[in-house]
């Protein structure tokens, strides 16, 4: 039996908003437990939910970064559930009209583009956090409860893990590009499930699906995925049937467990929130988000690989975040050869920002400086290993006039003849050896040479006019 | 739409609530005669009346996204039975998916 694999994922993500998405309670990271709540998110009788503005705005960017048509006429609605990590008992989410609908996204998957359709992103608020302990009880911390998040569902599209892997990617990407949350997901702020199902190949209808949960990783994502196909392949191919389950990703065995089987689907008992009243939200409002909306990881890297002829690899790697993005775009302006400005980003900064475990916008250094600094060893004023010290200084102190910098601690390179002759002389004057040695054709003698002038210069001469001043001194000897 | 036993058992196990088997068959009755009163809505004559799906016509309440902190974790405590470390302490409840989020 040939199967074919069905992926679609939701995809949760922390809005970064100052406040809750219905109560003024701080929606900020880090807190002692429970500190950071107020009656509205335990749900205390008589208490009057509103909606936080960034929230909906956030919501929008997101909705139209994924390019999908915006709800402008939307609701809420109360989804009814039990567990402690959420005591009201309900989740205020949207049903049927979501903030938006119908978007996509395009992936790169071994060199083939390809189109990923998105059904719907819609506003909720996120639960508590349960902590399990050995002892017999969990431990609640209700700070996150209430927190904005939006969850992005997308179609059954993918075929594949590496193809939802690129999805996740993708999503990750354009997120962080539109500045509504950190979408990391090792803090939690993105968080990702998955549905998977396997049907024979030319099957129209699909098989029964999975729901994958505690995808806390990128990784886990994939080899969850990959896990799953197999379990479920060994079961259709024996002639077994599956059953529609909740399964969890194990980290420690890398295998899927299960949590239960889905009996029925409409248990949540949506109906609209009557403590909200319905939304409207003016033309002009989405118009306003869609124009503030930063140019994406694709167009950008589209724009660095036609107009400055960058490596397809190395313009992936300056969208990768839209800091370095922002960074490399900043350089640029300061007029400055682009591919030298890759070759640093890609090189030295990177290499520092990974071995620091920083990003580029926690560092000193500014596009303007590391543009400066480029551009004095385009024109000979350092040589390009100074540079690595201008540079390291830069990174680490910062300098808002790096041609002065480099005068100051006496980093520029000797470059004027006027200067440089003296000592040419000088060294030929003690080493007469040497010329006689070069004469004879021996002309590792030339090198001797340059070597005890740069010594003499503690390393600052340049090495091109060096060598031209020292061929013509020995000439006229 | 008539209500039968095995609804009312279902909407039940779904509140968490327990009934006895003679409750379960008076709130059959109950519920269906809640259901058959609001079914006469159905006769009301609504045409060129505009659909709606919310009970106010009211809309568009947003409030200004800042921050602040309006009570105590000691005032929230005050109705949690038992409590540690700062933490709400309930009985250990397995993960069976079942979360909102």
């Amino acid at each position: 039996m040939n199967l074919e694999t069905i992926i679609g994922l939701e995809i949760h993500v922390e809005l970064k908003t100052d406040s809750k998405m219905f109560s003024p309670s701080p929606a900020h990271f880090g807190a002692e437990p429970n500190t950071n709540t107020n009656v509205i998110d335990w749900g205390y009788p008589g208490v009057l939910p509103v909606v936080n503005e960034r929230a909906i705005e956030f919501g929008m960017r997101a909705a139209l970064a994924l390019n999908c048509t915006i709800n402008q006429d939307t609701k809420f609605d109360r989804k009814n559930y039990f567990y402690p990590d959420n005591p009201k008992a309900y989740q205020i989410s949207q049903f049927d009209r979501p903030i938006g609908h119908d978007g996509w996204v395009d992936i790169e998957v071994n060199g083939e583009t390809k189109r990923i359709r998105i059904e719907r992103v819609h506003l909720e608020e996120d639960a508590g956090k349960n902590t399990h302990g050995t002892d017999g009880y969990s431990y609640v911390d209700l700070n996150r409860q209430g927190t904005p998040l939006i969850e992005i569902v997308s179609e059954a599209d993918m075929r594949s893990p590496e193809e939802a892997y690129a999805y996740l990617e993708a999503i990750k990407q354009i997120i962080q590009f539109t500045g509504v949350s950190d979408v990391k997901m090792e803090e939690g702020s993105m968080r990702c499930d998955a549905n998977i199902s396997l049907r024979p190949f030319g099957q129209e209808a699909f098989g029964t699906k999975s729901e994958l949960k505690n995808l806390n990783s990128f990784n886990f994502v994939r080899r969850g995925l990959a896990h799953e196909v197999e379990r479920q392949e060994k079961v259709l191919v024996a002639g077994g049937e599956l059953l529609q389950e909740t399964r969890r990703y194990d980290e420690s065995t890398g295998k899927t467990l299960l949590m239960r089987v889905k009996e029925g689907s409409s248990d949540y008992r949506y109906f609209p929130e009557p403590d909200l009243p319905r939304l409207v939200i003016e033309d002009k409002w989405v118009e306003s988000v869609r124009q503030s909306l930063p140019e994406m990881p694709k167009a950008r890297r589209a724009r660095y690989v036609s107009e400055l002829g960058i490596p397809e690899y190395d313009a992936e790697v300056l969208t990768a975040s839209k800091e370095m993005s922002d960074f490399f775009d900043g350089v640029l302006s300061h007029d400055v050869d682009a591919k030298q400005a890759s070759n640093w980003l890609m090189g030295e900064v990177s290499a520092y920002l990974n071995s620091e475990k920083l990003a580029i916008d926690e560092t000193a250094l500014t596009p303007k400086a590391l543009a400066e600094m480029i551009n004095l060893i385009a024109d000979g004023t350092i040589s390009s290993k100074i540079a690595k010290k201008v540079f390291r200084e830069l990174i680490i102190n910062g300098s808002d006039d790096v041609k002065a910098l480099v005068e100051e601690k006496g980093w520029a390179q000797l470059s004027d003849p006027s200067k440089l002759l003296p000592i040419i002389n000088y060294i030929l004057d003690n080493n007469e050896q040497s010329i006689e040695d070069f004469k004879n054709g021996r002309d590792r003698a030339i090198g001797f040479l340059v070597g005890q002038i740069m010594k003499q210069t503690r390393g600052q001469a340049n090495p091109g006019v060096v060598n031209q001043l020292l061929n013509e001194e020995i000439e006229k000897r | 739409m008539a209500i039968n036993e095995e609804t009312v058992k279902h909407v039940a196990k779904l509140a968490k609530l327990e009934f006895k088997e003679e409750e379960i068959h008076d709130f059959t009755e109950g519920m269906d005669k809640i259901i058959q009163l609001v079914e006469q809505l159905e006769d009301l004559d609504t045409t060129g009346v505009e659909g709606t799906y919310h009970g106010i016509t009211h809309h568009s309440v947003l409030r200004e996204d800042k921050a602040k902190l309006e009570v105590t974790r000691e005032e929230l405590f005050k109705n949690v039975k038992t409590q540690q470390d700062g933490y709400i302490k309930v009985p250990a409840i397995m993960d069976n998916g079942e979360s909102g989020a």
